[in-house]
This record gives structure tokens, C-alpha cells and sequence, in this order.
């Protein structure tokens, strides 16, 4: 197996919401058509680096983001760039479905009409939902409302969503934490058939989730008044099967968290 | 390898940026159109009103002569009929809270009640004045007296005074209750000995923002059938009154200039007076607030 | 207060009193529901006597009269009773005033929902609901005496009494309505929302009005719908600066007279009770009441049938 070619490299990322810590110093590769997971118990500063990714904390008005965030060569927190440039170029999904109160249609149109698409937007809608596996479950109901579908259908609605502006980096934040087994096995699908095509960074609770979909794995940690640190960094086989670490071992054989 | 030329998407997005910054200019420029006519307003009363208020000016009766009207019987008159019409519905309106708050259960009675004080929140005060004058005035036989103005008053302010205490019985913690029915208190006695003294200066807030409401009420009361020129103070219940709203509503109406000074003089009054009344309701919720924290 | 309690509570002073409380307990409670009834009576009070005095009114004249007659002038000799001219003059201000406060209110709203930092919505908010809280007599003042005077130097086709400025003002008033019952509803819109939309790419500007603002939208019509009821119930304004004709006009420049303005105009006068000018405030109350109940139940339809969108 050769090494991927970085996509996404943090470099000394530390973040404060006011003149609280939550992350702390944090470097470390994103390799480009693979799945990195992010774990580690709650309240250590993963959804936080996540977020870090595509300048979403810039929404927190409290919150302070420094270090370096290199993407295409470019550190993504210069001045002069425009956050939504940054957030156009990587898709997200949460931890919640939170698809828009529109028609399915119009939930994936709505991020390449602002940005300006004028291709056909039919198939763009096609496109995406097939990627995302719910085109079939759907085609015949776009202009229904998107909130009645079901908890795993939203979720792939807003994994399609996140698809039709053609970003290369998909952020997702506990994507599967509302979802029953079997609408998490279908993501779970489907992330190994989309890393053909995109980067993936996961953030999960879920570390048999980790070990499954993922081909690097970060572990973060709180250590007493030390919050958010990176534990440890590698191929997820090796992380799960031989840490480095104690706590990292102790963590991921459930001794604690 | 994005499907929008970067450049393009570049172009677009300070563009789109640009609108963005033009819109909330106009946000902006929207809450200041606001503001700013609070401001003229005000300025605009003070400037008109301010040089013919004078001690003189509160204490004289009106009179045909500008320089010579003072608005003392309508602001006794305002002190009479709101008083009264404020006791009444503190009365009514705290009795209606508890029953609903605290023994109603969710019946159909209690939902009927509550859709009926929407609505009746949402009834053009000028309704209460037809209201006043048909059922105070000349059906209970009151007359165009201060009792009828109070009552008229109360039955408009009633609503809001029920809303706003059943806000402030709810914010009394369920835990409270429980703890005294613990210890086996009735009904009767938790509400009374913990829930309303925990409650009354939010209850009392709620009251005085209505009172507020009502000092400024105008229509109602002339429908109901107070006097536009009272050359006399109050001396009772049964007295014929003006309050201060109608006296200036009565001064505005006439065409000469030095009336309209004095209006802009009452109408200052009347603000104070407001002012007043709304510290009292800041100073008590915030006094409120320290008692929950303390 | 557990010591009261107690003292309250001893079986030494209570037990043998407990028959008596048990009665009491009863008593207070059939007070307070008397007291709850209070209001029900109010509502059935307003609708029996304005039934009751229109219908006096409605033998008189005929409803088909009452509502397609375009001269109302019962205060004349030559007595006509078609509802028209009220009911336009009525509409004319209220539809001006939303003209000012809607667009003024909502973008106050997007503004302090969305855009504006924490410490200057603080200040911001209740200032505007210092607006709301100015008695409409000095509104009406203000209308007559600065407004309208300034419309008078545009345009000498302008009358001292007229609409605009009724209407100007009227806007000015029930802007802090608009604007903290829209905001509310836009602040109920949940962030994630928001969220999903800028991780997309999305502007502000495009979270605000795509986004928010439609999903809000059930809210913000029935902060609108409340708005036209308060603006068609107002009398003081319309009173003092519109004027006391009620012409038939869409003119928003000469004097007109609203519902609540004729009202008001004929409290004023010594009609004598029980004559048919006396019973026209009947007829126009009902009217009145009619629209203005009808629009608040439309707009707590619509908050309620709405509210669970997100939950």
C-alpha cells in the first residue's frame, strides 16, 4: 500500500471559545481518498477540529482558531480569503439530519444555486442522490417536503446535498449517532464507495464505526487540565490492533469513556 | 475539477458578498428609520411642550384660554380611574391566573378560558369603550362617572394582566409546590404561603406594564363617555372625570397654536408619568431576579 | 417559611379543624371560578350588545343597504348608511401603515436575528418596543402637527387631514410588533439549519433570506396578520389626523374617516341614545369587531397549526 498524497495538513491548531481551552496544538495529515476517523471520548475536542476544516467555528462568535490549516498549498485562515469559499470546497454533514424545510428538490439545488450553477440541474439532482444511494427511494417524490423522510433517509439526503457542489473533502460529524443500525450500515456503505472520489474526515463515538469505515484513525484525549490533546495518529489497523500509547489501549478496550 | 470555473465562482462570490453588505446597510438603515423617529418625536414634543410646563401648568383647571389651561383634574382623573381600574383587574386578573394555573386542570373549561383571553387581548380597545357604555353606564345605571371609566379600564386590561401573572406563576418551580404538599399543606395554603409571594413581584411587574398601557388609553374612555372639558377635580366614585390622553386628544383638536403648546406640555406629562411607572416595573424585576439568584 | 408551615400544620391545632378547611378549600376555589368566568362574561357581554343594539340598527336598514351603499352620512339630513367609505378610509391607513411597517419591521427583524451582535441587540430591542409603547394620542399629535405639514410642503394637493400621515405614523407604531414577533420566530429556527446552509457555501445574506426567513415564515405572517388587526382597531391617530369625512376614495392625500375614527366622532357629539345615529356605532362596532376577531384567529391558526415543524 503506497502513501496517499496529502490532502489536509493541520499545523499547530488550538482553539478557545472565550478564554476556554478546547484544543490543543493539534498537527497532523489528511490523506487524499481515504477515511480518517476521529475519536475519543466526549468533550475532548472533536467535533471542534472539525469544524476547524471548513472555518464553521468562525460562526461561534467567542471562538478563536490559530494555527494553520494548509488545503491546496493555501493556508485556509490568510485574511483575505472568504470562509464560504472554504466551506463551498468541502461538503459537511452533522449530527443531527437537518435537511431544509423544502421540497427534496430543492434541498440539494440550494447549495449550487447560490454558488452560481447554471448547468442542468436536474441531472446535477440525480447525480448526487444516486451517489448518495437514495435516488431510487425518492425519484418519484422530489417535490415532497424533505422532512418526511426518515431519520437515515435525511441523513443521505443531506450526505446528497453536501455532494451536489462537487466539494473534495466530506466532514461529518457523528453522521450516524441518530440513525438505527441499519440506516448506519447504510452510510457506513456508503462512505467506502465515496472515498473512491472524495477525502472523508469522521468524527464518531463509535470506535467499532472507526475500525470499520476507516483507514487512518487520530485518538484525542483530555489529560487533567490538558483538553483536547492529539493522543495518537495512524492507520486505524494499527491503532485498534497494537497502540502506542497506554491510554490510547485503555480507551479502545473500553476501560474507560 | 470543480464543475464552476474558480474564477467565475470568484467573481460571483464578491458579488454576492457585496449584496450581502448592501442588505444589511439597509438593515441598519430600517431600525434607525425606527429609532430615529422615537427620537424626533420625542424632540419634537420636548421642544413643542417643554417652555409651557411650570407648576402653574399642574395645578389649573382648563380653560378657554391657552395661556390659563393647566391639566390638573385630568391627571387626578387619570390617578382615580387607572387606580381603581388597575386594582380591579390585579384583583380579577391574579384570581383568574391561579385558577388556571394552579386548579384547572387541562379540562375543555380551562382551554376555552384561555383561547377566550387570546382573543380578547387582540379586541380593539375602542370595542371596550361600546362595551363600558352599555353595560357601566347606562345599563348598570353608573353613569359617565369614574366607577364606569374604572371598570371599562379593568375589563380592558384584564387579559394582560392574566397573561402576565401566569407567566409569573410559572416560573414558580414545580419543586416549591410539591415541597409543601409534602409536609401537608392544602391546596389553598401552598398557593397562598409559597407560590404567590414567590410569584408577586413578577405578578406586581406584569400589573404595572398594563397600568402603563392603560394610562395611555384614550379612545375606550371617550366612547364610554368621559368629559373632554372638565373645569373640576374628581370627588369621588360617582364624580364625572377627563383623563389626561383625552385632555390633550381635546387640545390637539382645536386649531389654535398655544393649544397644541399645552398639548405638547400634557403629552410630556403623560410620557413622565409613563416613565415613571416603567422604572418601578425595571426596578422590581430586577430586584426580582436577585431574589431567584440569591 | 417550612416553621409557618409547620406551625400551620400542627395536629394540635388542626386536626380536629379539618372538616372546616376541607369547606374553605371548596369556598376558595368556586371564588377563583367565578372570578376565571369573569372573562367569558366580557366576551359574551361584547357580542350580545353589539348583536343585540346592530340589530335595532338592522331593522332600520338593510344589510344589503349596510354594505353596498357608497354615502355614509347619518349625521346628516340626508341619511345614507352604506358601510363603504369606513371600511375603504380603514383599509387605506391600515394597508399604508403595513406598507411602512412591514418592510421596515421585517428587515429590523433579519437584522437583529441574524446579524446583529449580542450587546447591540440588547440595547436595540428595547428601544424599538419603546415605540409600542407611546400612547397613540401623541402619535396622533405627531401625525397632525409634524408629518403632516411636511407632506403639505411636497405637495400642496396634500389636505391638513389626510391618510399618509395617519398611515406614516400608524407604521411607525406597530413596526416594534412586527419586528419582535417575526424576530422571535426567526430566532426558533434552529441553528443547525443555519449550519447546513453555510457549510454549503452559502452568504448570510442567502442563510437569512433562503433559509431562515422561509422557514420562519408562518411566524412572520401572523406577526403581519396581528399587525393589520392592530392597525384597523387603532383609533386615536386615524381620529386626530385623518380627518372626519368619510369619503369614498383610494386618495391617501384628503381626509377620510375610519370605523373606529366615526366611532369616536359620534361619542363626541350629543346624539341622543336609542335614535338611529346613536345605533350606527353598533353597526360599525360589529363590523369592526367582525374583521378584527377574524384576522387574530386567523393569525393564532397559523401559529398553532405551524408551531411543530421542528420538534
Amino acid at each position: 500500500m503506497t502513501d496517499p498524497q496529502t490532502i489536509i495538513q493541520a499545523k499547530e491548531i488550538s482553539v478557545h471559545y472565550g478564554s476556554k481551552k478546547v484544543l490543543d496544538n493539534v498537527s497532523f495529515d489528511i490523506g487524499e481518498n481515504e477515511v480518517t476517523s476521529i475519536i475519543g471520548p466526549s468533550g475532548c475536542g472533536k467535533s471542534t477540529l472539525l469544524r476547524s476544516f471548513n472555518r464553521m467555528n468562525d460562526l461561534i462568535p467567542s471562538a478563536v482558531v490559530s494555527g494553520e490549516i494548509i488545503f491546496h498549498g493555501q493556508n485556509i485562515y490568510e485574511p483575505h480569503l472568504d470562509p464560504t469559499e472554504i466551506r463551498y470546497q468541502m461538503g459537511m454533514v452533522f449530527q443531527k439530519p437537518n435537511p431544509f424545510p423544502k421540497s427534496i428538490y430543492d434541498n440539494i439545488a440550494f447549495g449550487p444555486k447560490v454558488a452560481g450553477f447554471t448547468g442542468d440541474m436536474d441531472q446535477l439532482v440525480e447525480e448526487s442522490l444516486q451517489k448518495s444511494a437514495l435516488w431510487d427511494e425518492v425519484k418519484d417524490r422530489l417535490k415532497d417536503s424533505a422532512l418526511a423522510l426518515s431519520g437515515g433517509q435525511q441523513q443521505r439526503l443531506c450526505i446528497a446535498r453536501a455532494l451536489a457542489v462537487e466539494p473534495e473533502v466530506i466532514l461529518m460529524d457523528e453522521p450516524c449517532s441518530a440513525l438505527d443500525p441499519i440506516s448506519t450500515l447504510a452510510i457506513e456503505q456508503l462512505m467506502r464507495e465515496l472515498k473512491k472520489q472524495y477525502s472523508i474526515i469522521i468524527v464518531t463515538h463509535n470506535m467499532q464505526q472507526a475500525a470499520r469505515v476507516s483507514d487512518k484513525t487520530a485518538f484525542f484525549m483530555n489529560e487533567g487540565d490538558n483538553i483536547g490533546l492529539l493522543i495518537e495518529y495512524g492507520d486505524t489497523q494499527k491503532i485498534f490492533s497494537q497502540p502506542e500509547h497506554k491510554t490510547t489501549e485503555d480507551y479502545i478496550t473500553g476501560r474507560f469513556g | 475539477m470543480q464543475y464552476i470555473e474558480k474564477e467565475k465562482y470568484q467573481q460571483r462570490l464578491v458579488k454576492r458578498q457585496r449584496t450581502g453588505k448592501i442588505f444589511e446597510i439597509m438593515c441598519i438603515i430600517s431600525i434607525t428609520i425606527g429609532i430615529g423617529m422615537l427620537a424626533l418625536l420625542l424632540w419634537y414634543v420636548a421642544d413643542q411642550g417643554l417652555h409651557k410646563l411650570d407648576w402653574q401648568f399642574l395645578i389649573s383647571f382648563p380653560s378657554r384660554f391657552p395661556e390659563r389651561a393647566g391639566i390638573y383634574g385630568a391627571l387626578l382623573g387619570t390617578l382615580y380611574v387607572i387606580g381603581t381600574g388597575g386594582l380591579i383587574a390585579f384583583v380579577l386578573g391574579v384570581g383568574t391566573a391561579i385558577y388556571l394555573e394552579e386548579y384547572a386542570n387541562d379540562t375543555r373549561l380551562s382551554r376555552i378560558l384561555q383561547v377566550n383571553i387570546a382573543n380578547l387581548a387582540g379586541v380593539p380597545s375602542i370595542v371596550y369603550g361600546i362595551l363600558g357604555l352599555e353595560i357601566f353606564v347606562r345599563f348598570a345605571g353608573l353613569g359617565r362617572s369614574v366607577l364606569a371609566g374604572s371598570l371599562t379600564i379593568a375589563l380592558l386590561i384584564l387579559p394582560i394582566v392574566i397573561i402576565a401573572s401566569q407567566e409569573a406563576l410559572k416560573a414558580v418551580p414545580s419543586s416549591i409546590r410539591e415541597g409543601g404538599f409534602a409536609l401537608g399543606a392544602s391546596k389553598w395554603q401552598v398557593v397562598s404561603i409559597l407560590v404567590i409571594p414567590q410569584a408577586f413581584a413578577s405578578i406586581l411587574t406584569g400589573v404595572i406594564l398594563a397600568v402603563s398601557r392603560a394610562i395611555g388609553e384614550t379612545a375606550p374612555l371617550i366612547v364610554m363617555g368621559a368629559l373632554t372639558f372638565v373645569p373640576f377635580a374628581p370627588d369621588g366614585f360617582m364624580s364625572p372625570f377627563t383623563v389626561l390622553p383625552i385632555q390633550i386628544f381635546n387640545w390637539v383638536s382645536r386649531p389654535q397654536h398655544g393649544f397644541h403648546e399645552i398639548a405638547a406640555a400634557g403629552i410630556v406629562v403623560l410620557l413622565i408619568t409613563l416613565i415613571l411607572l416603567n422604572s418601578v416595573a425595571i426596578f422590581l424585576r430586577h430586584k426580582f431576579s436577585k431574589n431567584l439568584e440569591g | 417559611m417550612a416553621l409557618i408551615l409547620e406551625g400551620i400544620l400542627d395536629p394540635r391545632n388542626y386536626s380536629n379543624k379539618r372538616w372546616r378547611a376541607g369547606i374553605f378549600e371548596q369556598i376558595i376555589k368556586v371564588i377563583l371560578l367565578l372570578v376565571s368566568a369573569i372573562s367569558i362574561i366580557t366576551t359574551v357581554a361584547i357580542v350580545s350588545v353589539m348583536i343585540f343594539e346592530a340589530s335595532l340598527f338592522f331593522q332600520n336598514v338593510s344589510i344589503f343597504e349596510f354594505l353596498t351603499e357608497t354615502r355614509w352620512t347619518p349625521l346628516y339630513s340626508s341619511k345614507h348608511f352604506g358601510i363603504l367609505p369606513l371600511v375603504t378610509g380603514t383599509f387605506l391607513v391600515a394597508f399604508g401603515a403595513m406598507f411602512i411597517a412591514l418592510p421596515l419591521g421585517l428587515m429590523s427583524a433579519i437584522y437583529l436575528s441574524e446579524y446583529a451582535p449580542d450587546k447591540v441587540r440588547q440595547v436595540i430591542k428595547p428601544v424599538l418596543e419603546v415605540l409600542a409603547g407611546i400612547p397613540t394620542v401623541v402619535y396622533g399629535y405627531f401625525a397632525l402637527l409634524f408629518i403632516s405639514p411636511i407632506l403639505q410642503s411636497i405637495s400642496e394637493s396634500v389636505k391638513v387631514f389626510n391618510a399618509a400621515s395617519a398611515a406614516i405614523v400608524m407604521g411607525i407604531m406597530i413596526l416594534p410588533m412586527v419586528s419582535s414577533l417575526s424576530e422571535d420566530a426567526m430566532r426558533a429556527v434552529p441553528r443547525s439549519l443555519r449550519e447546513g446552509a453555510y457549510a454549503l457555501g452559502a452568504t448570510k445574506l442567502e442563510v437569512s433570506l433562503r433559509i431562515v426567513t422561509p422557514a420562519a415564515i408562518s411566524g412572520i405572517v401572523a406577526s403581519f396578520i396581528l399587525a393589520i388587526s392592530r392597525a384597523i382597531g387603532e383609533t386615536m391617530i386615524v381620529t386626530v389626523a385623518a380627518g372626519q369625512n368619510p369619503t369614498f376614495t383610494f386618495s391617501p392625500f384628503v381626509p377620510i374617516q375610519t370605523m373606529t375614527s366615526y366611532i369616536v366622532q359620534v361619542s363626541l357629539g350629543d346624539t341622543p341614545t336609542g335614535s338611529i345615529e346613536f345605533q350606527t356605532i353598533f353597526a360599525v362596532g360589529i363590523t369592526l369587531f367582525t374583521i378584527t376577531l377574524t384576522l387574530n384567529m386567523i393569525s393564532q391558526y397559523i401559529v398553532r397549526r405551524f408551531r411543530n415543524v421542528y420538534d
